[in-house]
């Protein structure tokens, strides 16, 4: 997969972000582009910044300097809750599901800027058409379901779920959003190997099958290295590479950030 | 690990117009049914002492379920409520009285003047949360009430206002037999118009702002808009239910509407379950036929030989008190998940016995 770079349109370019909370530089002039159709990884070791990032552009902080471009709209001062009308999804590091919604209510919160019905007609549900359209957007969230191998637990409720099954719900959740981009931090992480196989699979087919860009965060590099198209790398608030997998891992700045510096990789820098 | 939900054997949902409904099975919907049918012959059986406390249930459960919904559901607690109360109170009674508008229309208009005051209230809800959002309620609370004393002119000062019977087409609804299926109709609605908000788009946007709210704003949905309109809409329910008590008593006057008023209404909620809207219901239950049950358990101690105890005779009163606050005690240590819980767990018992999972 890493052999074919999809060269298409941009639809989110990050120019020169600084980010800084009081002294510390959490991003300095990190600038990179990803385009349509990409499966974009963003690696880097703990504290790099990489989560900062992807809150910059899903909307949780404002940088204080450069600019976010997304599909021809500037949404660096962009509220979040408008971020996701214009087709932005996203999954938490932590998870962040409603935790004592059912599975599915989760899941339909994700439909939230596609439906129409509000307090007024939700309240009189069957007169104002709100019954149409929520039983319309279930079919939906049930695509979704089946897609994520998740109908057992749908009427669980999402906080008692065992962990890798809330990984999974809250990729729902995301995807019911009907992103153009979605973007997964640490979608893996913590994961037994056969869940994190399946989480590949999922994430590789709404790339390939759904059509969604992907911007992912991950640390374990087999999976990074197999199904990202692109990689940039961040060390503490800086881009350090960025590239096709097998560029990024050769690159001797990288090897430095990860393993630290070493009197071998001393001499291949130098 | 699988659904929650407990169906009876054999009943498979073939569609989702069937997995959505309010009442999880026929049965039980027919049963609620049967039972509001059954509430129509309270009036012809029982005498006015329970009639009387019906409709407080009622008035004060539709109050109960938008403080529920406010804090509840949405989790912004609010020591407000009876100010919001007292408003539909007001101003459905200044409505009738000085531009004639009938009672019929004005308990629905006073339900919206309601909700534009609970939005003003509410507008702190956009910036600040939790026990600072509480305080801010409390503060509303003093400004209102100290508004119903001084203006003179919306509710008559200390003398207070007076609130017509209820009428339609010149039928008067003045007596408590007629008055109780005015009350019944309006918990009927308010109820289904509440489970209905709460399974569509608005209400699982409260829920998802309480339970994280950063994730909600991720998801799409607008935080102040949604903080504040949940003031709005316990607003309306509080002020449907204070012009009923109004019409009810036919006089409104200052002194009903005060902070315990607003504490005993989130004691109904909690009591009856935080987020559930059965719950508030049967928490307003629980709190007006506690003191009731305490009263009637008192007398039966006075008729005893201990009622000649003077020290217990004369203090009665005051054990009957301290009973009421025992009592919410116990319960908030035995079922902090409140009514609604509780009979969820009594019907998975008979559901699953002789097992007990």
């Amino acid at each position: 997969m890493s052999d074919s770079i999809k060269v298409g349109e941009s639809i989110l370019s990050v120019e020169d972000i600084s980010l800084n909370f009081g002294g510390v530089h959490a991003l300095k002039s990190v600038s990179f582009n990803v385009n349509k159709g990409e499966l974009f990884s963003i690696i880097g070791p703990n504290g790099a910044g990489k989560t900062s990032m992807l809150n910059c552009v899903s909307g949780r902080y404002n940088p204080q300097g450069g600019e976010i471009r997304y599909k021809d709209h500037d949404i660096t001062k962009l509220s979040p809750n408008h971020r996701a009308d214009l087709g932005i999804g996203r999954t938490f590091q932590n998870l962040a599901l409603f935790g004592h919604m059912s599975v599915l209510d989760n899941i339909l919160v994700g439909r939230h800027h596609l439906m129409k019905n509000n307090f007024l007609t939700g309240s009189v549900y069957w007169a104002g058409g709100a019954q149409a359209e929520e039983l319309e957007h279930r079919r939906a969230c049930e695509d979704i379901i089946d897609f994520l191998e998740i109908s057992h637990i749908r009427k669980a409720q999402a906080g008692k779920l065992a962990y890798g099954l809330r990984k999974r719900v809250e990729l729902a959740r995301a995807v019911a959003l009907k992103p153009d981009l979605i973007l997964l931090d640490e979608p893996m992480a913590g994961m037994n190997l056969e869940e994190k196989t399946d989480m590949a699979r999922y994430i590789v087919d709404l790339n390939q099958e759904w059509g969604m860009t992907v911007v992912m965060i991950e640390h374990d590099m087999g999976v990074v290295m197999d199904i990202s198209d692109r990689i940039i790398v961040l060390d503490f608030g800086m881009k350090i590479a960025e590239g096709l997998p097998e560029e990024v891992i050769n690159d001797p700045h990288v090897k430095q950030a990860y393993l630290g510096d070493d009197d071998d990789i001393a001499q291949v820098s130098a | 690990m699988s659904g929650s939900e407990m169906l009876p054997c054999g009943d498979f949902r073939t569609s989702y117009k069937a997995d959505t409904t309010i009442f999880s099975t026929k049965w039980t919907r027919n049963i609620m049914i049967l039972a509001v049918v059954g509430c129509l012959f309270v009036p012809l059986v029982f005498d006015l002492y329970v009639l009387n406390l019906a409709i407080q249930i009622a008035y004060l459960g539709i109050a109960a379920l938008g403080l529920n919904i406010l804090v509840g559901f949405t989790g912004q607690i609010s020591l407000g409520h009876s100010a919001f109360f007292g408003v539909g109170a007001f101003a459905s009674a200044y409505m009738n009285n000085q531009w004639g508008i009938p009672v019929f229309f004005a308990i629905p208009l006073a339900g919206l003047w309601t909700t534009a005051a609970g939005m003003i209230v509410g507008i702190p809800a956009g910036r600040i949360k939790g026990l600072y959002l509480a305080i801010a309620t409390l503060a509303g609370q003093i400004i209102i009430q100290d508004f119903f004393s001084r203006a003179e002119w919306f509710t008559g000062g200390a003398y207070g206002a007076l609130a017509q019977p209820f009428t339609i087409f010149g039928f008067a609804f003045d007596t408590d037999e007629r008055f109780f299926y005015v009350a019944l109709f309006y918990l009927v609605l308010m109820y289904v118009l509440g489970t209905n908000l709460m399974r569509s788009r608005d209400g699982r946007a409260f829920i998802a702002v309480r339970d994280h709210y950063l994730s909600a704003e991720i998801m799409g949905v607008n935080l102040t808009k949604y903080r504040i309109l949940s003031f709005g809409v316990s607003s309306f329910y509080a002020g449907v239910g204070g012009a009923l008590f109004g019409h009810y008593l036919g006089f409104v006057s200052v002194e009903s509407f005060d902070l315990l008023l607003s504490i005993q209404f989130l004691s109904m909620i909690i009591i009856g379950g935080l987020g559930s809207v059965s719950g508030a219901l049967l928490g307003t239950i629980f709190m007006v036929l506690l003191p009731e049950a305490m009263e009637f358990m008192v007398s039966l101690m006075a008729q005893t030989s201990w009622g000649n105890i003077p020290a217990i005779s004369g203090g009665l009163a005051y054990i009957k008190e301290m009973s009421i606050g025992l009592a919410i005690v116990l319960f908030l240590i035995f079922e902090p998940e409140g009514l609604a819980h509780r009979w969820k767990l009594t019907k998975a018992y008979w559901k699953l016995y002789p097992f007990s999972y």
